[in-house]
């Protein structure tokens, strides 16, 4: 019995001095294998008394199993500290920077996303997105819309002409997107709901002007749109647009030459602080010229003036742009300058929807 | 257009309050700029100096005591030389803004003595430059009230923005006249009497011209007059809107020009020889203008002329040598019409800006040129004395009113209000229109001072404005009353997905200008003469651009000047290839500078971020197609990219052996050298307009998914080939080695070397290999890379390495 208890004693003082795979299975098979200790002392039953092996039986497999418990207990243990030390070793610095992603550093231009903008408003509102090409004939961008003959636009000092034609025709670079209402209604036949985002150009350069801008131009043709319709389309717009609840606007009379009547609109605003802040204030703020398409107009796209009629609207994408997220200098929006260019511009993936919000 | 408050009341009987007037003339578009109701001149009193001492301590101060009305008398340190006990002047006191020197006055010492407020100059008060001394009133001046009131400085000076079809509105009279329309009280209107005048004009006018250049000349003279300063009151108004006195008889003609928009000229009858003439210039002849300057006139520009020549530009200005000062006796006065067009060029050529001119070219009141002649006659007599011929017009063959046949009903049918027909009509008549008859449509007579009115909508838009665009509530569009479909096109789609792409790819998308220099456009295959600017805003914009690239190296450069190095800018725009609609091409384009890699750009613990090159223009360029929709597995990638590349190191992606969607590579060093342009680049373009519409589909279900159940497997290859064969065929062939089994080859690695022998390469594949029906056994595989083997060489004369 002192044997066994002794043998325990030593197996177990082996078992916790083991530090390693190896040593531990040296204990092991010491103890457990072909000629190990218990092994032995198992073998030795053979030639006891029953009386003996009735109580000597139980103690050796006792024993047996005390130390394979204890054998697998280390070996866990010393597996879980070998982990342990090997996870220890592959610690990296965390701090260390990552590379930032394509699509965080990618940015989508301001215009680019207010014509987004636009687009989201007025499709759910019925319209589609005509285009037109920025190099006009003095037809369109002029005579069809309506400009008498020596009109100050049709000027050199106001617009950009090319060198006349063997024909003596001067084109010009377009300096409204309204040719696109002349060029859409002689290709659709009403009812006609479009908007026009483009590229426009003036003889103007300073910090709201540059001689290249964008311009939306609006148009609506049917049998029965008025001035109501054309006010409810704009405020609708307006409030979408700026994202505010209520948004108050005031439509004066003015002068274009291919509306009549002819409105200017401007919406209240807060101008007291550093920013513009609309919806609220005591400030008014020009923002769009509006009007029902002159008689000429909707002659000049081939439509009856008695039969048809409609409204039309221009605004400045770089100017809301502007007044919606406060850059200050139209020419930056040209310059590509990288800085500029990721403080203002947008996310690829900040896709302007109706279901999501226009802006985050 | 400029007018003050009790300018506007001699027109116009009313009590309305200013802030009332100035909404209204906004809503009845006749907007206003600005406003100055004078309220910065309301705290400067009419004060007394009681005493003035000396200033203990300074020898040009004065110590005033000051009565400013209330018994309470104030004292006033004052430096003025004209300072004197009994002076009566303006006074303000501490907390008063002085505008004329910009300061807030408070309650201060002046070497030790305490002032309390300030007598104040002219020009503190902004009135004139005179600062000799303080404001020196007449004994009988009222202490204790307003200054401001007294001098008749509190008269609110009214901006209006006034729009170009508007003529009538360039007068007070027509302002008042809207107002009144618009129910803000009453016109008053005054018939006025023709002058007593006989004989003959002591110089006769001829008109030598096409009739409509000068459809009417009136004129008289005036014998006698006595040409001093115009009355008090005069000079104050056209100081009030920024206009200098000079004397009586050139006040009279501004001052009709802004009452009744009715420019005159006044020509010293004793310094013209001869009779005048209204005639064309000829080539050469010069006037020196009343502004002093000298212009040289042409045949395009109308002239008044006498024996000795040009004596005023007709409409515009009138000229130095025939104008009237302090000895002029006798004159004459002309009220004359031009013609709208040739006035607006021959002032913009000139580059003469005058209220004359301003007024012309809108469209003066043919029927006011007589009656212009007789108000302006009457204030000369009034003014200056004198005894006047009788009036003489020639060429003025009478105005024949336009008639517009105007439905009432338009009202409604255009700006969707109910607006009685009454009223309607009491509006156009208070304009001044004339309806005739009555029922659902009537004939209206247009004003002679109404040029703008040619149609019914034009009558809309007068009975709109004057009953209250306000009042018009909005009304929703009718609803679709289904859910809206697609509404772009699949170029608009494509264009947005193309910039999408491209930010994705960690670019910048910028939008530079359409024109570029002719020296850059011609770098890109542009410069063609009928894509030329014939007025370009800077030389280095005259061109509109055959290409996208240009303005996005000239950028890249901008930012790279700004120590911005490695960037990458895209832009999705438009491309001019000639002066058509069809020629403006949609191109999608790209730059990247530097390390400006999609994986990120400089040094990195990770691994520096290597310079860019062709391929990296190459992904960005697939990637844009790939967005687009375009058939990615049946482009082509070649050789031939245009000669802005560098040749070995570009390609251009085609679909079909005609269809060019894109060109990409690094640049030929020739080029960037004539942009001025430096560093490491490339760039790519893809047509997005070339890229053919998708095929309609019957059905939005994708094709059934066959999974194969069998271990795909891959086998690497490794070919030597010439230097010159191109790894794109060695991949065809790979594919094409058996088309069912064969489902990717990548190329994973390219080897020169000197074991390979000169001009050989070696160029390794992986084959992705997915077998259908059955498990590949050895034979099987051996059977398909022995296909794959003789498939390359047999398309590129590679052997495989050993």
């Amino acid at each position: 019995m002192d044997d066994l208890v002794e043998l325990e004693s030593v197996l177990v003082a082996q078992i916790e001095a083991a530090n390693d795979e190896a040593a531990i299975e040296a204990v092991r098979i010491a103890a457990l294998g072909k000629k190990g200790s218990i092994s032995e002392k198992l073998k030795s039953l053979g030639a006891m008394s029953p009386e003996e092996r009735q109580f000597q039986g139980p103690a050796i497999n006792g024993l047996k199993n005390r130390i394979t418990e204890a054998l697998t207990a280390r070996k866990a243990a010393l597996k879980d500290v070998a982990i342990a030390l090997r996870l220890e070793k592959e610690k990296v610095d965390i701090t260390l920077p990552v590379r930032a992603s394509p699509v965080e550093r990618g940015r989508i231009h301001p215009i680019s996303q207010v014509i987004d903008e636009i687009t989201a408003i007025f499709a759910d509102m019925g319209f589609s997105i005509a285009e037109g090409p920025d190099i006009e004939t003095d037809y369109y961008n002029f005579t069809a819309l309506n400009f008498p003959e020596g009109h100050p636009a049709r000027e050199m000092h106001d617009t950009f002409f090319f060198n006349p034609d063997a024909n003596g025709e001067r084109r010009v670079l377009r300096t409204h997107t309204s040719p696109v209402q002349v060029r859409t209604m002689e290709n659709q036949k009403p009812p006609i709901r479009i908007v026009i985002p483009g590229k426009t150009y003036r003889m103007d350069s300073d910090a709201t002007h540059s001689p290249m801008f964008h311009q939306v131009e609006g148009l609506v043709i049917d049998k029965t749109a008025n001035v109501a319709n054309m006010k409810w389309v704009l405020e609708e717009f307006c409030k979408a647009f700026f994202e505010v609840p209520s948004l108050k606007m005031r439509f004066r009379p003015s002068y274009f030459p291919f509306t009549e009547p002819s409105l200017e609109v401007d919406i209240q605003c807060d101008r007291s602080g550093k920013e513009v802040k609309f919806g609220e204030g005591n400030d008014w703020m020009e923002i769009l010229g509006c009007g029902m398409v002159h008689p000429n107009v909707l002659r000049a796209g081939g439509l009856d003036p008695d039969e048809y009629q409609g409204f039309a609207w221009g605004m400045g994408i770089d100017r809301i742009a502007m007044l919606k997220y406060g850059m200050p200098d139209l020419r930056a929006f040209f310059d590509a300058d990288v800085r500029w260019l990721s403080h203002y511009g947008f996310r690829p993936l900040d896709m302007p929807t109706l279901f999501g919000g226009l802006s985050a | 257009m400029k007018f003050t408050l009790s300018w506007l009341k001699d027109h116009l009987e009313t009590d309305a309050p200013l802030d009332k007037i100035v909404e209204t003339l906004t809503m009845i578009g006749l907007e206003v700029e600005s406003l100055d109701d004078k309220a910065a001149l309301k705290p400067f009193v009419i004060a007394k100096v009681l005493t003035a001492a000396r200033h203990p301590d300074a020898d040009k101060l004065q110590v005033l005591t000051v009565d400013t009305g209330d018994g309470k008398p104030l004292q006033v340190v004052c430096g003025a030389p004209n300072a004197r006990a009994g002076l009566i002047g303006a006074f303000a006191s501490p907390g008063t803004y002085v505008p004329g020197i910009d300061i807030t006055l408070s309650v201060g010492k002046i070497r030790g003595v305490e002032s309390h407020g300030m007598m104040c100059s002219e020009r503190e008060l902004q009135m004139s430059d005179e600062h000799n001394g303080i404001i020196d009133l007449p004994e009988d001046a009222p202490v204790g009230t307003s200054f401001a009131a007294y001098a008749g400085l509190d008269d609110p000076v009214i901006e209006i923005n006034l729009t170009p079809n508007r003529p009538d509105c360039t007068s007070v009279y027509g302002i008042a006249r809207d107002l009144a329309a618009a129910g803000i009280g009453k016109l008053r209107q005054q018939a006025i009497a023709p002058v007593k005048g006989t004989g003959e004009p002591q110089v006769g006018v001829s008109l030598d011209l096409d009739r409509h250049l000068c459809p009417g000349f009136a004129w008289r003279t005036v014998r006698g007059v006595k040409n001093g300063h115009s009355p008090q009151w005069l000079q104050q108004r056209l100081i009030a809107i920024g206009l200098r006195p000079i004397n009586a008889l050139v006040d009279i003609t501004n001052y009709l020009t802004f009452d009744r928009g009715r420019p005159l000229h006044v020509f010293d009858a004793d310094k013209v020889k001869g009779d005048l003439t209204v005639r064309h210039a000829r080539a050469g002849e010069e006037i020196l203008g009343l502004n002093g300057k000298e212009y040289k006139l042409g045949p395009d520009n109308v002239v008044i002329a006498d024996a000795d020549g040009v004596e005023s530009i007709g409409g515009i200005m009138g000229g130095e040598h025939s104008g009237c000062d302090e000895n002029t006796t006798n004159v004459v006065i002309e009220s004359a019409l031009w013609d709208a067009m040739n006035i607006a060029r021959t002032g913009r050529n000139l580059g003469i800006i005058t209220d004359a001119r301003y007024r012309f070219e809108r469209g003066v009141d043919p029927e006011f040129m007589i009656p212009g002649l007789e108000l302006a006659t009457q204030l000369v007599l009034d003014f200056c004395g004198g005894t006047p011929s009788g009036a003489k017009v020639v060429g003025y063959e009478g105005h024949t009113p336009k008639v517009v046949r105007f439905p009432l009903s338009d009202v409604k049918r255009l700006t969707g209000i109910e607006v009685p027909a009454a009223t309607s009509l009491d509006i156009l008549s208070r304009l001044g229109f004339v309806p005739q008859g009555t029922g659902e449509a009537v004939d209206v007579i247009v004003p002679s001072w109404r040029p703008d009115i040619d149609g019914k909508a034009d009558l809309v838009e007068e009975v709109m404005r004057i009953h209250g665009v306000d009042l018009i509530e909005p009304q929703a569009l009718p609803s679709h009353a289904t859910v809206n479909g697609k509404i772009l096109t699949t170029l608009q789609i494509r264009t947005r997905h193309a910039r999408r792409a491209l930010a994705t790819r960690g670019m910048m998308e910028a939008v530079t200008w359409s024109f570029i220099s002719e020296t850059a456009a011609k770098a890109f295959g542009g410069g063609q003469p009928q894509l030329k600017l014939a007025n370009p805003i800077a030389s280095d914009m005259s061109d509109m651009r055959p290409s996208l690239l240009p303005g996005l190296l000239a950028a890249a450069q901008r930012n790279a000047d700004r120590g911005f190095s490695d960037l990458a800018l895209f832009e999705v725009s438009g491309t001019y290839e000639g002066d058509t609609p069809e020629a403006q091409r949609r191109v999608a384009a790209g730059v990247r500078r530097g390390t400006a890699r999609l994986d990120g750009s400089g040094r990195h613990w990770s691994g520096n971020a290597a310079p860019v090159g062709v391929f990296d223009a190459k992904a960005d360029a697939l990637a844009v197609l790939e967005a687009c929709g375009a058939p990615v597995d049946k482009l082509q990638v070649e050789y031939g990219a245009p000669g802005w590349y560098h040749p070995g190191r570009s390609g251009v992606i085609k679909l079909g052996p005609k269809v060019v969607l894109g060109t990409f590579g690094e640049f030929h060093p020739k080029t960037l050298e004539t942009l001025d342009v430096g560093g490491t680049l490339c760039g790519f373009e893809v047509f997005i307009d070339a890229i053919p519409e998708p095929k309609q589909k019957a059905t939005r279900t994708k094709p059934a998914l066959n999974l194969s159940d069998f271990q795909a497997l891959r086998r690497d290859f490794a070919f030597i080939v010439d230097k010159g064969v191109e790894a794109g065929t060695i991949v065809k062939a790979a594919l094409n080695g058996d088309k069912k089994l064969v489902t990717g080859v990548q190329v994973f690695d390219v080897f020169e070397g000197a074991s390979l022998g000169q001009d050989k390469k070696s160029v390794a594949i992986e084959v992705a290999i997915q077998p259908q029906e059955r498990t590949l056994n050895d034979e099987d595989l051996e059977a398909l890379s022995k296909r794959i083997v003789e498939n390359v060489a047999k398309q590129t004369g590679g052997v495989l390495r050993g």
